[in-house]
Protein backbone atom coordinates (compact mmCIF):
# COMPACT_ATOMS: atom_id res chain seq x y z
CA UNK A 1 0.00 0.00 0.00
CA UNK A 2 1.48 3.66 -1.01
CA UNK A 3 0.80 5.95 1.59
CA UNK A 4 0.37 9.96 1.21
CA UNK A 5 4.44 10.02 2.54
CA UNK A 6 5.86 7.56 0.03
CA UNK A 7 3.10 9.06 -2.89
CA UNK A 8 4.89 12.47 -1.96
CA UNK A 9 8.38 11.37 -2.68
CA UNK A 10 7.27 9.42 -5.98
CA UNK A 11 5.91 12.51 -7.01
CA UNK A 12 9.13 14.88 -6.43
CA UNK A 13 11.09 12.09 -7.80
CA UNK A 14 8.70 12.46 -11.29
CA UNK A 15 9.31 16.38 -11.07
CA UNK A 16 13.37 16.12 -10.51
CA UNK A 17 13.19 13.66 -13.67
CA UNK A 18 11.41 16.30 -15.47
CA UNK A 19 13.81 18.86 -14.12
CA UNK A 20 16.69 17.16 -15.50
CA UNK A 21 15.43 17.33 -18.57
CA UNK A 22 16.21 21.47 -18.59
CA UNK A 23 19.07 21.20 -17.25
CA UNK A 24 21.00 21.86 -20.60
CA UNK A 25 21.59 25.88 -19.87
CA UNK A 26 22.02 26.74 -16.06
CA UNK A 27 24.84 28.19 -14.30
CA UNK A 28 27.42 26.15 -13.37
CA UNK A 29 30.74 26.35 -11.91
CA UNK A 30 32.33 26.21 -15.45
CA UNK A 31 30.95 29.24 -15.99
CA UNK A 32 33.81 31.37 -14.15
CA UNK A 33 36.75 29.05 -15.79
CA UNK A 34 37.14 31.96 -18.37
CA UNK A 35 37.11 34.85 -16.09
CA UNK A 36 40.01 33.04 -13.94
CA UNK A 37 41.86 32.80 -17.20
CA UNK A 38 41.64 36.20 -17.50
CA UNK A 39 43.12 37.28 -14.53
CA UNK A 40 46.14 34.93 -14.95
CA UNK A 41 46.68 36.30 -17.93
CA UNK A 42 46.71 39.64 -16.43
CA UNK A 43 49.55 38.23 -13.72
CA UNK A 44 51.48 36.10 -16.08
CA UNK A 45 50.98 37.62 -19.75
CA UNK A 46 51.41 41.26 -18.58
CA UNK A 47 52.78 42.58 -21.96
CA UNK A 48 49.52 41.32 -23.77
CA UNK A 49 47.12 43.75 -22.18
CA UNK A 50 46.01 45.35 -24.95
CA UNK A 51 45.77 42.33 -27.22
CA UNK A 52 43.60 40.86 -24.10
CA UNK A 53 41.44 43.72 -24.17
CA UNK A 54 41.11 43.71 -27.60
CA UNK A 55 39.77 39.64 -27.34
CA UNK A 56 37.33 41.00 -24.72
CA UNK A 57 35.61 43.28 -26.90
CA UNK A 58 35.64 40.43 -29.52
CA UNK A 59 34.09 38.27 -27.18
CA UNK A 60 31.08 40.67 -26.03
CA UNK A 61 30.44 41.24 -29.49
CA UNK A 62 30.30 37.82 -30.38
CA UNK A 63 28.22 37.12 -27.19
CA UNK A 64 25.85 39.51 -28.82
CA UNK A 65 25.84 37.60 -31.98
CA UNK A 66 25.62 33.96 -30.61
CA UNK A 67 22.42 35.38 -28.34
CA UNK A 68 20.92 36.18 -32.16
CA UNK A 69 22.07 33.43 -33.92
CA UNK A 70 22.75 31.01 -32.13
CA UNK A 71 19.88 30.77 -29.88
CA UNK A 72 17.09 32.51 -31.96
CA UNK A 73 18.37 31.33 -35.37
CA UNK A 74 18.74 35.03 -36.68
CA UNK A 75 20.86 34.66 -39.50
CA UNK A 76 22.63 37.75 -38.93
CA UNK A 77 25.42 39.59 -41.52
CA UNK A 78 25.03 42.97 -40.19
CA UNK A 79 25.31 42.66 -36.32
CA UNK A 80 27.66 45.51 -36.83
CA UNK A 81 25.01 48.36 -37.24
CA UNK A 82 24.29 47.47 -33.13
CA UNK A 83 27.75 47.88 -32.65
CA UNK A 84 28.88 50.62 -34.39
CA UNK A 85 25.32 52.53 -33.18
CA UNK A 86 26.74 51.65 -29.38
CA UNK A 87 30.63 53.11 -30.49
CA UNK A 88 29.13 56.28 -31.65
CA UNK A 89 26.58 56.43 -28.72
CA UNK A 90 29.43 55.84 -26.15
CA UNK A 91 31.82 58.58 -27.95
CA UNK A 92 29.20 61.26 -28.69
CA UNK A 93 27.69 60.98 -25.29
CA UNK A 94 31.62 61.20 -23.89
CA UNK A 95 31.84 64.85 -26.05
CA UNK A 96 28.89 65.90 -25.16
CA UNK A 97 27.21 64.73 -22.24
CA UNK A 98 29.48 63.37 -19.54
CA UNK A 99 33.14 61.38 -19.48
CA UNK A 100 31.62 58.97 -17.07
CA UNK A 101 32.48 55.51 -18.53
CA UNK A 102 29.50 53.51 -17.17
CA UNK A 103 26.98 55.75 -18.26
CA UNK A 104 28.51 56.13 -21.75
CA UNK A 105 27.80 51.87 -21.82
CA UNK A 106 24.62 52.64 -20.59
CA UNK A 107 23.97 55.05 -23.49
CA UNK A 108 25.18 52.57 -26.08
CA UNK A 109 23.11 49.74 -25.03
CA UNK A 110 19.89 52.39 -25.48
CA UNK A 111 20.65 53.04 -28.57
CA UNK A 112 21.67 49.36 -29.97
CA UNK A 113 18.60 48.44 -28.40
CA UNK A 114 16.17 51.42 -30.35
CA UNK A 115 18.53 50.24 -33.02
CA UNK A 116 16.81 46.35 -32.93
CA UNK A 117 13.21 47.87 -32.25
CA UNK A 118 13.06 49.97 -35.66
CA UNK A 119 15.12 47.66 -37.69
CA UNK A 120 13.12 44.14 -35.79
CA UNK A 121 9.86 44.32 -37.05
CA UNK A 122 11.29 45.24 -40.59
CA UNK A 123 13.88 42.42 -40.73
CA UNK A 124 12.34 39.26 -38.65
CA UNK A 125 9.53 39.01 -40.84
CA UNK A 126 12.09 37.10 -43.19
CA UNK A 127 14.04 33.95 -43.05
CA UNK A 128 16.97 32.19 -44.77
CA UNK A 129 19.17 34.36 -47.52
CA UNK A 130 16.18 37.17 -47.64
CA UNK A 131 16.70 37.79 -43.34
CA UNK A 132 20.96 37.75 -43.94
CA UNK A 133 20.65 40.23 -46.82
CA UNK A 134 18.32 42.37 -45.28
CA UNK A 135 20.28 42.58 -42.00
CA UNK A 136 23.63 43.27 -44.29
CA UNK A 137 21.07 46.07 -45.97
CA UNK A 138 20.95 47.82 -42.76
CA UNK A 139 24.18 47.79 -41.79
CA UNK A 140 25.42 49.42 -44.72
CA UNK A 141 22.43 52.09 -44.70
CA UNK A 142 24.01 52.85 -41.24
CA UNK A 143 27.64 53.35 -42.66
CA UNK A 144 26.16 55.58 -45.79
CA UNK A 145 24.25 57.60 -43.05
CA UNK A 146 27.72 57.87 -40.99
CA UNK A 147 29.70 59.43 -44.15
CA UNK A 148 26.63 61.70 -45.42
CA UNK A 149 27.79 65.26 -45.51
CA UNK A 150 24.98 66.22 -43.47
CA UNK A 151 25.71 64.20 -40.65
CA UNK A 152 29.76 64.96 -40.93
CA UNK A 153 29.55 67.59 -38.19
CA UNK A 154 28.27 64.96 -35.26
CA UNK A 155 30.25 61.57 -36.67
CA UNK A 156 32.94 63.37 -37.93
CA UNK A 157 32.39 61.48 -41.37
CA UNK A 158 35.39 59.47 -42.65
CA UNK A 159 37.69 60.88 -40.15
CA UNK A 160 35.76 59.70 -37.24
CA UNK A 161 34.85 60.73 -33.89
CA UNK A 162 38.06 61.34 -31.63
CA UNK A 163 39.47 63.90 -28.45
CA UNK A 164 36.98 62.70 -26.18
CA UNK A 165 38.11 61.52 -22.60
CA UNK A 166 36.74 58.82 -20.58
CA UNK A 167 36.90 59.92 -16.52
CA UNK A 168 37.81 57.17 -14.06
CA UNK A 169 35.92 54.33 -13.45
CA UNK A 170 33.50 54.46 -10.56
CA UNK A 171 35.37 57.88 -10.17
CA UNK A 172 38.46 55.73 -8.55
CA UNK A 173 40.90 53.90 -11.64
CA UNK A 174 41.62 56.20 -14.38
CA UNK A 175 42.29 54.56 -17.68
CA UNK A 176 46.17 54.27 -18.01
CA UNK A 177 48.66 53.85 -20.74
CA UNK A 178 49.57 50.96 -20.08
CA UNK A 179 45.88 49.41 -20.39
CA UNK A 180 45.47 47.88 -16.65
CA UNK A 181 42.38 49.97 -16.04
CA UNK A 182 41.37 49.27 -19.49
CA UNK A 183 41.86 45.53 -19.08
CA UNK A 184 39.80 45.13 -15.83
CA UNK A 185 36.87 47.44 -17.01
CA UNK A 186 36.46 45.72 -20.19
CA UNK A 187 36.20 42.13 -18.45
CA UNK A 188 33.84 43.59 -15.90
CA UNK A 189 31.95 44.33 -18.80
CA UNK A 190 32.18 40.94 -20.79
CA UNK A 191 31.14 39.38 -16.97
CA UNK A 192 28.17 41.43 -17.12
CA UNK A 193 27.55 40.38 -20.85
CA UNK A 194 28.27 37.15 -20.39
CA UNK A 195 26.31 36.79 -17.32
CA UNK A 196 23.12 38.69 -19.02
CA UNK A 197 22.71 36.38 -21.58
CA UNK A 198 23.22 33.01 -19.59
CA UNK A 199 20.08 34.47 -17.64
CA UNK A 200 18.57 35.42 -20.53
CA UNK A 201 19.10 31.68 -22.34
CA UNK A 202 17.93 30.31 -19.32
CA UNK A 203 14.47 31.82 -18.67
CA UNK A 204 11.37 30.79 -20.31
CA UNK A 205 12.18 33.58 -23.04
CA UNK A 206 14.94 31.82 -23.56
CA UNK A 207 13.53 28.11 -24.23
CA UNK A 208 11.12 29.66 -26.43
CA UNK A 209 13.39 31.56 -28.99
CA UNK A 210 15.16 28.23 -28.89
CA UNK A 211 11.68 26.80 -30.00
CA UNK A 212 11.67 29.41 -33.08
CA UNK A 213 15.12 28.60 -33.84
CA UNK A 214 13.72 25.05 -34.22
CA UNK A 215 10.61 25.21 -35.56
CA UNK A 216 8.76 28.62 -35.65
CA UNK A 217 6.12 27.10 -37.87
CA UNK A 218 5.36 24.84 -34.18
CA UNK A 219 5.65 27.73 -32.00
CA UNK A 220 2.94 29.55 -33.82
CA UNK A 221 1.16 27.10 -33.56
CA UNK A 222 1.17 26.40 -29.91
CA UNK A 223 -0.11 30.34 -30.24
CA UNK A 224 3.25 32.20 -29.57
CA UNK A 225 3.93 35.79 -31.26
CA UNK A 226 7.24 34.71 -33.16
CA UNK A 227 7.79 38.39 -34.68
CA UNK A 228 7.44 39.68 -31.11
CA UNK A 229 9.39 37.16 -29.40
CA UNK A 230 11.67 37.81 -32.06
CA UNK A 231 12.36 41.16 -31.99
CA UNK A 232 12.58 41.43 -28.01
CA UNK A 233 15.59 38.93 -28.82
CA UNK A 234 16.88 41.16 -31.44
CA UNK A 235 16.86 44.29 -28.75
CA UNK A 236 18.25 42.75 -25.99
CA UNK A 237 21.59 41.32 -28.40
CA UNK A 238 21.69 44.72 -29.79
CA UNK A 239 22.04 46.24 -26.63
CA UNK A 240 25.06 43.76 -25.74
CA UNK A 241 26.62 44.62 -29.39
CA UNK A 242 25.61 48.28 -28.65
CA UNK A 243 27.85 47.83 -25.24
CA UNK A 244 30.72 46.07 -26.87
CA UNK A 245 30.69 49.15 -29.32
CA UNK A 246 30.77 51.25 -26.18
CA UNK A 247 33.57 49.74 -24.60
CA UNK A 248 35.43 49.61 -28.40
CA UNK A 249 34.90 53.66 -28.44
CA UNK A 250 35.90 54.42 -24.67
CA UNK A 251 39.06 51.88 -24.40
CA UNK A 252 40.21 52.97 -28.53
CA UNK A 253 39.22 56.42 -27.46
CA UNK A 254 38.15 56.42 -31.53
CA UNK A 255 35.17 55.99 -33.31
CA UNK A 256 35.58 55.00 -37.26
CA UNK A 257 32.97 54.15 -40.16
CA UNK A 258 34.90 50.70 -39.52
CA UNK A 259 33.05 50.30 -36.38
CA UNK A 260 29.53 49.93 -38.88
CA UNK A 261 32.22 48.22 -41.45
CA UNK A 262 30.65 44.80 -42.77
CA UNK A 263 34.28 43.24 -41.76
CA UNK A 264 33.39 43.36 -37.98
CA UNK A 265 30.09 41.52 -38.84
CA UNK A 266 32.06 38.68 -40.89
CA UNK A 267 34.58 38.24 -38.35
CA UNK A 268 32.20 38.05 -35.65
CA UNK A 269 30.80 35.20 -37.69
CA UNK A 270 33.97 33.78 -38.56
CA UNK A 271 34.62 33.66 -34.79
CA UNK A 272 31.40 31.83 -34.04
CA UNK A 273 32.14 29.25 -36.64
CA UNK A 274 35.35 28.37 -34.91
CA UNK A 275 34.01 28.16 -31.75
CA UNK A 276 30.58 26.77 -32.37
CA UNK A 277 26.83 28.43 -32.17
CA UNK A 278 24.12 28.13 -29.38
CA UNK A 279 26.05 27.79 -26.28
CA UNK A 280 28.13 30.86 -25.46
CA UNK A 281 31.10 29.16 -25.04
CA UNK A 282 31.57 29.08 -28.69
CA UNK A 283 31.50 32.54 -28.79
CA UNK A 284 34.31 33.25 -26.10
CA UNK A 285 36.79 30.14 -27.53
CA UNK A 286 36.01 31.92 -30.76
CA UNK A 287 36.83 35.01 -30.20
CA UNK A 288 40.24 34.63 -27.91
CA UNK A 289 41.25 32.23 -31.26
CA UNK A 290 40.14 34.65 -34.07
CA UNK A 291 42.00 37.72 -32.24
CA UNK A 292 45.23 36.13 -31.06
CA UNK A 293 45.51 34.05 -34.27
CA UNK A 294 45.42 37.19 -36.67
CA UNK A 295 47.65 38.96 -34.15
CA UNK A 296 50.39 36.77 -34.02
CA UNK A 297 49.65 36.06 -37.73
CA UNK A 298 50.18 39.56 -38.85
CA UNK A 299 53.18 39.60 -36.77
CA UNK A 300 55.01 36.93 -38.43
CA UNK A 301 53.53 38.32 -42.25
CA UNK A 302 52.22 41.39 -42.19
CA UNK A 303 50.57 41.37 -45.14
CA UNK A 304 49.34 37.94 -45.62
CA UNK A 305 48.11 37.20 -42.46
CA UNK A 306 44.67 36.76 -43.60
CA UNK A 307 45.56 33.76 -44.81
CA UNK A 308 45.96 31.89 -41.51
CA UNK A 309 42.49 33.05 -40.53
CA UNK A 310 41.29 31.62 -43.82
CA UNK A 311 43.26 28.01 -43.14
CA UNK A 312 42.05 28.09 -40.15
CA UNK A 313 38.39 28.31 -41.02
CA UNK A 314 38.65 25.70 -43.97
CA UNK A 315 40.26 23.16 -41.04
CA UNK A 316 37.81 23.92 -38.96
CA UNK A 317 34.76 23.63 -41.25
CA UNK A 318 35.88 20.77 -42.43
CA UNK A 319 36.96 18.81 -38.94
CA UNK A 320 35.21 20.86 -36.53
CA UNK A 321 31.85 21.74 -38.11
CA UNK A 322 30.35 22.53 -34.56
CA UNK A 323 32.95 24.51 -33.34
CA UNK A 324 35.86 23.67 -30.82
CA UNK A 325 32.81 23.30 -28.29
CA UNK A 326 31.43 21.26 -30.55
CA UNK A 327 34.46 18.59 -30.27
CA UNK A 328 34.56 18.76 -26.53
CA UNK A 329 31.01 18.53 -26.62
CA UNK A 330 31.26 15.23 -28.71
CA UNK A 331 34.36 14.12 -26.68
CA UNK A 332 32.46 14.12 -23.80
CA UNK A 333 29.29 12.07 -24.80
CA UNK A 334 31.62 9.37 -26.30
CA UNK A 335 33.27 9.32 -22.84
CA UNK A 336 29.97 8.91 -20.84
CA UNK A 337 29.20 6.23 -23.30
CA UNK A 338 32.02 4.61 -22.79
CA UNK A 339 31.16 4.44 -19.26
CA UNK A 340 28.33 3.54 -18.93
CA UNK A 341 28.93 0.50 -20.91
CA UNK B 1 -30.77 27.03 -29.10
CA UNK B 2 -28.05 24.36 -28.89
CA UNK B 3 -24.66 25.41 -28.31
CA UNK B 4 -22.40 26.67 -31.35
CA UNK B 5 -20.74 23.41 -32.65
CA UNK B 6 -16.44 23.78 -31.74
CA UNK B 7 -16.03 23.80 -35.29
CA UNK B 8 -17.64 25.12 -38.41
CA UNK B 9 -16.25 25.35 -41.97
CA UNK B 10 -18.84 26.95 -44.28
CA UNK B 11 -18.78 26.73 -48.13
CA UNK B 12 -14.47 26.77 -48.29
CA UNK B 13 -12.51 27.10 -51.27
CA UNK B 14 -9.38 26.72 -51.92
CA UNK B 15 -7.30 27.87 -55.26
CA UNK B 16 -3.64 27.85 -56.08
CA UNK B 17 -3.39 29.15 -59.50
CA UNK B 18 -5.94 27.34 -61.34
CA UNK B 19 -5.61 24.50 -59.26
CA UNK B 20 -8.89 24.09 -57.20
CA UNK B 21 -8.02 21.82 -53.98
CA UNK B 22 -10.84 22.75 -52.36
CA UNK B 23 -14.30 23.34 -53.97
CA UNK B 24 -17.34 24.65 -51.33
CA UNK B 25 -16.38 22.11 -48.19
CA UNK B 26 -19.01 22.19 -45.45
CA UNK B 27 -18.30 20.07 -42.11
CA UNK B 28 -19.76 20.54 -38.99
CA UNK B 29 -17.89 19.55 -35.66
CA UNK B 30 -20.27 19.31 -32.96
CA UNK B 31 -18.67 19.71 -29.16
CA UNK B 32 -17.40 16.51 -28.35
CA UNK B 33 -17.00 14.81 -31.42
CA UNK B 34 -14.91 12.59 -32.91
CA UNK B 35 -14.51 13.26 -36.69
CA UNK B 36 -12.56 11.46 -39.54
CA UNK B 37 -11.60 13.26 -42.49
CA UNK B 38 -10.35 10.29 -45.42
CA UNK B 39 -9.69 10.20 -48.85
CA UNK B 40 -7.18 9.10 -51.35
CA UNK B 41 -3.67 11.19 -51.54
CA UNK B 42 -3.87 14.45 -53.22
CA UNK B 43 -7.87 14.95 -52.04
CA UNK B 44 -7.20 18.32 -50.05
CA UNK B 45 -6.98 16.98 -46.62
CA UNK B 46 -4.01 18.65 -45.27
CA UNK B 47 -4.98 21.58 -46.77
CA UNK B 48 -8.37 22.06 -45.25
CA UNK B 49 -6.51 21.30 -41.92
CA UNK B 50 -4.03 24.31 -42.86
CA UNK B 51 -6.88 26.77 -43.68
CA UNK B 52 -8.38 25.74 -40.48
CA UNK B 53 -5.50 26.30 -38.06
CA UNK B 54 -4.45 29.46 -40.16
CA UNK B 55 -1.13 28.75 -42.10
CA UNK B 56 -3.20 28.78 -45.56
CA UNK B 57 -5.76 31.55 -45.93
CA UNK B 58 -8.92 30.31 -47.57
CA UNK B 59 -10.17 31.51 -51.63
CA UNK B 60 -13.52 32.01 -50.33
CA UNK B 61 -15.98 30.41 -47.24
CA UNK B 62 -15.76 31.09 -43.62
CA UNK B 63 -14.21 29.22 -40.71
CA UNK B 64 -16.10 29.36 -37.09
CA UNK B 65 -14.26 28.59 -34.22
CA UNK B 66 -16.70 28.13 -31.20
CA UNK B 67 -18.93 30.32 -33.18
CA UNK B 68 -16.40 32.84 -33.48
CA UNK B 69 -15.30 33.97 -37.35
CA UNK B 70 -11.51 32.84 -37.33
CA UNK B 71 -11.56 33.51 -41.14
CA UNK B 72 -9.01 36.02 -41.27
CA UNK B 73 -7.49 35.59 -37.47
CA UNK B 74 -3.82 34.87 -36.98
CA UNK B 75 -2.60 31.43 -36.48
CA UNK B 76 -1.47 31.83 -33.05
CA UNK B 77 -4.56 33.77 -31.97
CA UNK B 78 -6.50 30.35 -33.21
CA UNK B 79 -5.00 28.80 -30.54
CA UNK B 80 -5.77 31.18 -27.20
CA UNK B 81 -9.30 30.39 -28.47
CA UNK B 82 -8.39 26.62 -28.01
CA UNK B 83 -7.32 24.72 -31.52
CA UNK B 84 -4.35 22.77 -31.86
CA UNK B 85 -2.89 20.58 -34.56
CA UNK B 86 -0.40 18.18 -34.93
CA UNK B 87 1.53 17.58 -38.58
CA UNK B 88 1.65 14.88 -40.75
CA UNK B 89 5.14 15.01 -40.71
CA UNK B 90 6.25 15.44 -37.36
CA UNK B 91 6.39 18.99 -35.76
CA UNK B 92 8.91 19.09 -33.09
CA UNK B 93 11.87 21.00 -31.53
CA UNK B 94 14.10 18.13 -32.93
CA UNK B 95 17.72 19.27 -30.60
CA UNK B 96 15.61 19.90 -27.63
CA UNK B 97 14.87 17.45 -25.07
CA UNK B 98 11.40 15.62 -24.39
CA UNK B 99 11.02 17.81 -21.46
CA UNK B 100 12.01 21.19 -23.32
CA UNK B 101 9.59 20.23 -26.13
CA UNK B 102 6.80 19.73 -23.45
CA UNK B 103 7.17 22.88 -21.29
CA UNK B 104 7.48 24.96 -24.27
CA UNK B 105 3.30 24.26 -25.18
CA UNK B 106 3.56 25.01 -20.90
CA UNK B 107 5.17 28.23 -21.07
CA UNK B 108 3.22 29.20 -24.35
CA UNK B 109 -0.48 28.10 -22.40
CA UNK B 110 0.51 30.42 -19.54
CA UNK B 111 2.27 33.11 -21.11
CA UNK B 112 5.37 32.53 -19.84
CA UNK B 113 7.30 32.27 -23.21
CA UNK B 114 7.91 36.65 -22.75
CA UNK B 115 9.62 35.93 -19.34
CA UNK B 116 13.06 36.87 -19.60
CA UNK B 117 14.09 36.67 -16.11
CA UNK B 118 13.91 33.42 -13.78
CA UNK B 119 15.28 29.38 -14.53
CA UNK B 120 12.67 27.81 -16.72
CA UNK B 121 13.59 24.51 -14.74
CA UNK B 122 12.32 26.17 -11.45
CA UNK B 123 8.69 27.74 -12.82
CA UNK B 124 6.10 25.38 -11.63
CA UNK B 125 3.18 25.93 -14.22
CA UNK B 126 6.33 24.53 -16.84
CA UNK B 127 7.82 21.77 -14.61
CA UNK B 128 5.01 20.57 -12.66
CA UNK B 129 2.74 20.65 -15.76
CA UNK B 130 5.28 18.46 -18.15
CA UNK B 131 6.06 16.29 -15.14
CA UNK B 132 2.27 14.90 -14.64
CA UNK B 133 1.89 14.70 -18.61
CA UNK B 134 5.27 12.97 -19.38
CA UNK B 135 4.31 10.36 -16.52
CA UNK B 136 0.66 9.84 -17.58
CA UNK B 137 1.91 9.17 -21.42
CA UNK B 138 4.79 6.58 -20.10
CA UNK B 139 7.22 9.16 -21.68
CA UNK B 140 8.99 10.45 -18.23
CA UNK B 141 12.45 8.12 -18.40
CA UNK B 142 12.58 10.06 -21.81
CA UNK B 143 12.45 13.47 -20.37
CA UNK B 144 16.37 14.34 -20.92
CA UNK B 145 16.39 12.96 -24.33
CA UNK B 146 16.44 14.73 -27.44
CA UNK B 147 14.04 14.50 -29.83
CA UNK B 148 17.05 13.87 -32.55
CA UNK B 149 17.81 10.67 -30.59
CA UNK B 150 14.42 9.46 -30.15
CA UNK B 151 12.39 6.72 -32.59
CA UNK B 152 10.05 7.97 -34.97
CA UNK B 153 6.98 6.34 -33.07
CA UNK B 154 8.10 8.28 -29.54
CA UNK B 155 8.46 11.65 -31.42
CA UNK B 156 4.81 11.25 -32.62
CA UNK B 157 3.81 10.28 -28.74
CA UNK B 158 5.65 13.31 -27.96
CA UNK B 159 4.05 15.75 -30.54
CA UNK B 160 0.63 14.28 -28.83
CA UNK B 161 1.20 14.75 -25.28
CA UNK B 162 2.37 18.46 -26.70
CA UNK B 163 -0.67 19.39 -27.84
CA UNK B 164 -2.23 17.87 -24.94
CA UNK B 165 -0.61 20.07 -23.00
CA UNK B 166 -2.32 23.08 -24.74
CA UNK B 167 -5.62 21.76 -23.24
CA UNK B 168 -7.05 22.49 -26.27
CA UNK B 169 -10.85 22.23 -27.38
CA UNK B 170 -10.31 21.46 -30.57
CA UNK B 171 -8.00 18.89 -31.92
CA UNK B 172 -6.95 18.23 -35.42
CA UNK B 173 -4.76 15.42 -35.70
CA UNK B 174 -2.76 14.98 -39.13
CA UNK B 175 -2.48 11.44 -40.04
CA UNK B 176 -1.56 10.58 -36.35
CA UNK B 177 -0.89 7.08 -36.89
CA UNK B 178 1.06 7.28 -40.35
CA UNK B 179 4.52 5.03 -40.13
CA UNK B 180 3.40 3.42 -36.83
CA UNK B 181 4.57 -0.31 -36.43
CA UNK B 182 1.22 -1.73 -35.32
CA UNK B 183 1.77 -2.06 -31.67
CA UNK B 184 2.77 1.58 -31.69
CA UNK B 185 -0.95 2.03 -33.49
CA UNK B 186 -2.39 -0.02 -30.66
CA UNK B 187 -1.09 2.30 -28.11
CA UNK B 188 -2.07 5.63 -30.01
CA UNK B 189 -6.04 4.54 -30.51
CA UNK B 190 -5.67 3.77 -26.99
CA UNK B 191 -4.36 7.15 -25.90
CA UNK B 192 -7.07 8.81 -28.32
CA UNK B 193 -9.67 6.50 -26.92
CA UNK B 194 -8.94 8.17 -23.80
CA UNK B 195 -9.32 11.55 -24.42
CA UNK B 196 -11.84 13.92 -22.57
CA UNK B 197 -15.17 13.34 -23.82
CA UNK B 198 -15.38 17.33 -24.05
CA UNK B 199 -12.77 17.61 -26.48
CA UNK B 200 -14.05 17.99 -30.37
CA UNK B 201 -10.87 15.98 -32.74
CA UNK B 202 -11.16 16.27 -36.42
CA UNK B 203 -8.45 13.17 -37.72
CA UNK B 204 -7.08 13.10 -41.06
CA UNK B 205 -6.03 9.37 -41.42
CA UNK B 206 -5.23 6.40 -43.53
CA UNK B 207 -5.80 3.33 -41.19
CA UNK B 208 -9.45 2.29 -41.63
CA UNK B 209 -9.43 0.08 -38.80
CA UNK B 210 -8.61 3.25 -36.44
CA UNK B 211 -10.59 5.80 -37.90
CA UNK B 212 -13.73 2.99 -37.47
CA UNK B 213 -12.81 2.65 -33.83
CA UNK B 214 -12.25 5.97 -33.36
CA UNK B 215 -14.78 8.02 -35.43
CA UNK B 216 -18.73 8.92 -34.51
CA UNK B 217 -18.88 10.44 -38.53
CA UNK B 218 -16.56 10.24 -41.45
CA UNK B 219 -16.71 12.50 -44.29
CA UNK B 220 -15.29 11.62 -47.76
CA UNK B 221 -13.11 14.01 -49.13
CA UNK B 222 -12.33 13.60 -52.86
CA UNK B 223 -10.54 15.94 -55.28
CA UNK B 224 -11.07 18.58 -52.96
CA UNK B 225 -14.82 18.02 -52.59
CA UNK B 226 -17.08 16.18 -50.43
CA UNK B 227 -17.87 13.01 -51.95
CA UNK B 228 -20.18 11.91 -49.13
CA UNK B 229 -20.63 12.48 -45.09
CA UNK B 230 -22.23 10.44 -42.62
CA UNK B 231 -21.85 7.35 -39.61
CA UNK B 232 -19.01 4.81 -39.72
CA UNK B 233 -21.91 2.48 -40.92
CA UNK B 234 -23.01 4.50 -43.94
CA UNK B 235 -18.91 5.03 -45.05
CA UNK B 236 -18.75 1.12 -44.94
CA UNK B 237 -21.78 0.52 -46.60
CA UNK B 238 -21.22 3.09 -49.71
CA UNK B 239 -20.01 1.45 -52.48
CA UNK B 240 -18.47 4.69 -54.26
CA UNK B 241 -16.36 4.74 -50.82
CA UNK B 242 -15.45 1.31 -51.74
CA UNK B 243 -14.48 2.26 -55.20
CA UNK B 244 -12.60 5.23 -54.53
CA UNK B 245 -11.32 4.90 -51.10
CA UNK B 246 -11.04 1.66 -49.81
CA UNK B 247 -10.33 -0.14 -52.89
CA UNK B 248 -7.44 1.48 -53.20
CA UNK B 249 -6.05 1.32 -49.52
CA UNK B 250 -2.58 0.10 -50.89
CA UNK B 251 -1.46 3.27 -51.92
CA UNK B 252 0.50 3.60 -48.28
Amino acid sequence: MTTPADQQVADRQVIETTRAGFSRHVFSWLDLLPFVFAALVYFFLGRYLALGTQVMIQIAFALSLDLALGYGGIDSLGHVAFFGMGAYAAGLFALYVSSEPISGLAAAAVLGAITGLITGPLVLRTRGLTLVMLTLAVATMLQELANASAMKPITGGADGLFGFKIAPVFGVFSFDLRGHTGYWYALGVVAFVFFTCKAVVNSPFGLAIRGIRENPVRMRMLGVNVTARLVTLYCISGALAGIAGGLSAQVTKLVGLDSLGFLLSGNALVMLILGGTGNLYGAIIGAIIFVVLSDRAAAIDPFNWLFAIGAVLVLAVRFAPQGVVGLIEQAWRRQRMRRAR
Amino acid sequence: MSEAPALAIENVSKNFGGLRVARDVSLNLPVGARHALIGPNGAGKTTLVHMVSGLLPPSAGTLRLGGVDITHMAAERRVGLGLARTFQISSLFPHLTVAENIGLAFEAKHGLDRRIWGNTAKHAEIVDGAAALLQKLGLLELAARRIVDLPYGQRRLVEIALVLALEPKTLLLDEPAAGLAAAERGALLDLLLRMPEGLSILVIEHDMSLVFRLAQRITVLVEGAILIEGTVGEIRADPRVRDIYLGSRHHG
